[in-house]
């Protein structure tokens, strides 16, 4: 779908990827208050694949995955430059409403951040205030068992979200994304606040999310990103460094830079 | 050596405990000085009914107590300040709450920097001036478009006494949404809500209890407010329903006897304190059920 110039393709395993990209980014360059925080970064996300965006505390992982769905609208004095394509739409065209890009592209939180309403609600909200009216139940519960958190709550959804551990509470806004079918799931360290056990039930879901889902992940668990993703982009001060499969990044990588990063001589 | 010196083995040391002492006892006075006003309080209000019996002062419907033959029924002042403290709560809640909610999650900064000072000096205008404003503008203005109004009335009090407490809401009820943590907002945008559907089904609902104690507080105030509704609404005790008459409420029978020369001492100088025990009560019980709702309904974030 997307256009990409050879000096973008920063690894053979891109080219093959560009047919199958559902999310293209041309040049993202990010700024806040004129101090840039994202420089020209360009990768394609492919469909179908889980894509983990890594790099030192600061390297601006974040800010270019909420870029991804337009959450930073929410900040102010925030410039977005480049362009994000997906179904050959830039997603920062001026007639493009950032609420519907939401409804397609979902996101996951560092922190659980469940609604203080009831489990059931958490989930069925998004749909609801878009239109769906029929099958409620059945969607809430297709979305909690997807999200494999069905069996631990389906006694208590009338509880409020908030009795829930942290673990399922994290559970819970990813099926709350997923309640809403998006094409692609953006997880911003979905991880970093759980302890080891809730984190493996987490890698496990996401794992079997990719036969349907499309996930884009930052993390700065370089195993966690080398044990679940398909593609790894790796990020520095702003600079894209380097963007390939994710077992050539880490047992491969072309840049010095990288190779460091990923056998732990800093970040 | 210094410090070996100082250490005194089972000693007092006289300065802290004396700077303790002396701290303590400006606490006292707030203590003192409250548990001695409801000790009067208590005291002239079982005089008052030595001579009237609760139910003729809790149930009666004529309020006369100056002149003879007297009659000591309490339900026209209540009358009054219930429909000024009502009518003020239904001017100041919507728009408080709308003020807020710009306030708080449509704003921007620099608005908001501006318009939340000048929302709490609002707060610190002296309540007598509201009063004048009563008298001297709305009140006119009322007669415009309502002739028979009368000088003193029911409704110019509601409107300005809303007025007062509408900069509480307004504040209190913004503080109480600015407290809802943005990642429950980010969480809301994320599935495709608009603006107005994370204000008014995620935000104002998480920050309800702030937002309801914010209005008990500021309805507490209307209840207990005096110099407003005195100039506004008179001082004709009337349990009439119609807002365009002169009323009296509690506050104001209590400004009444106390500039009078209602002599210490009888039945009539004892309804004072009846009417204050009333109010006392009232005010009470409303803060108690806002600090209650504060701490039943708060959702704990960390």
């Amino acid at each position: 779908m997307a256009e990409f110039t050879p000096t973008q393709l920063q690894s053979k395993g891109v080219t093959q990827l560009q047919d199958q990209a559902i999310l293209a980014l041309q040049d993202v360059s990010i700024s806040y208050s004129g101090k840039a925080a994202v420089s020209k970064v360009s990768f394609p996300i492919a469909k179908h694949k889980i894509t983990s965006v890594i790099g030192p505390s600061g390297c601006g992982k974040s800010t270019l995955l909420r870029a991804l769905n337009r959450m930073n609208d929410f900040i102010p004095n925030v410039t977005t430059e480049g362009k994000i394509i997906y179904n050959r739409q830039d997603l920062y065209a001026a007639e493009v409403d950032p609420v519907e890009v939401r409804r397609n592209i979902g996101m996951v939180f560092q922190k659980p951040n469940p609604f203080p309403k009831t489990i059931y609600k958490n989930v069925a909200w998004g749909p609801g205030i878009n239109g769906r009216k029929d099958s409620m139940h059945e969607l809430v519960e297709k979305s909690l068992k997807q999200a494999a958190l069905w069996e631990e709550v389906k006694d208590r959804l009338d509880e409020s979200a908030l009795s829930l551990s942290g673990g399922q509470q994290q559970r819970l806004c990813i099926a709350r994304a997923l309640a809403m079918a998006p094409d692609i799931l953006l997880m911003d360290e979905p991880c970093s606040a759980l302890d080891p056990i809730s984190t493996a039930h987490i890698e496990d879901l996401l794992y079997r999310l990719k036969s349907s889902y499309t996930i884009v992940i930052v993390t700065h668990n370089m195993q966690q990103a080398s044990r679940i993703s398909d593609y790894t982009a790796f990020m520095e001060m702003g600079d894209l460094i380097e963007f390939g499969k994710t077992r050539q990044i880490f047992t491969k990588p072309h840049k010095q830079r990288t190779e460091e990063y990923v056998t732990g001589r800093f970040g | 050596m210094a410090i070996r010196s100082s250490i005194r083995k089972g000693g007092v040391r006289w300065g802290e405990f004396s700077i303790e002492v002396g701290l303590a006892c400006c606490t006292l006075i707030s203590v003192i000085t409250t548990a001695a006003i409801i000790f009067v309080l208590v005291k002239e209000t079982l005089g008052f009914f030595s001579h009237v019996t609760p139910a003729e002062f809790l149930f009666g419907t004529r309020w006369v107590p100056l002149l003879k033959p007297s009659s000591f029924g309490v339900l026209p002042l209540l009358w009054g300040t219930l429909i000024v403290t009502v009518g003020a709560a239904i001017i100041a809640i919507p728009i408080g709450l709308a003020s807020a909610v710009y306030l708080s999650e449509y704003a921007s900064a620099k608005v908001r920097s501006t318009v939340k000072p000048v929302l709490e000096l609002l707060a610190g205008i002296p309540t007598v001036v509201y009063g004048y404003f009563a008298l001297t503008f709305v009140t006119p203005v009322l007669k415009t478009v309502i002739p028979q109004i009368q000088v003193f009335n029911a409704l110019s009090g509601a409107i300005v006494v809303g007025l007062m407490i509408l900069p509480m809401i307004a504040s209190l009820s913004d503080n109480a949404l600015r407290a809802v943590p943005d990642t429950l907002r980010q969480g809301a945008y994320a599935v495709g809500a608009t603006s107005y559907e994370v204000t008014t089904q995620v935000v104002v609902p998480t920050a309800l209890s702030g937002i309801m104690a914010s209005f008990l507080l500021a309805i507490s105030r209307a209840i207990g407010e005096t110099m407003a509704v005195t100039l506004a609404a008179g001082a004709t005790p009337n349990l009439s329903m119609s807002m365009l008459e002169s009323i009296q409420t509690m506050t104001a029978y209590i400004v009444q006897v106390s500039l009078g020369d209602t002599p210490a001492g009888g039945v009539a100088y004892q309804t004072l304190f009846a009417v204050a025990a009333l109010l006392f009560l009232i005010t009470l019980l409303l803060n108690i059920i806002s600090q209650w709702i504060l701490r039943r309904y708060r959702e704990v974030y960390d």
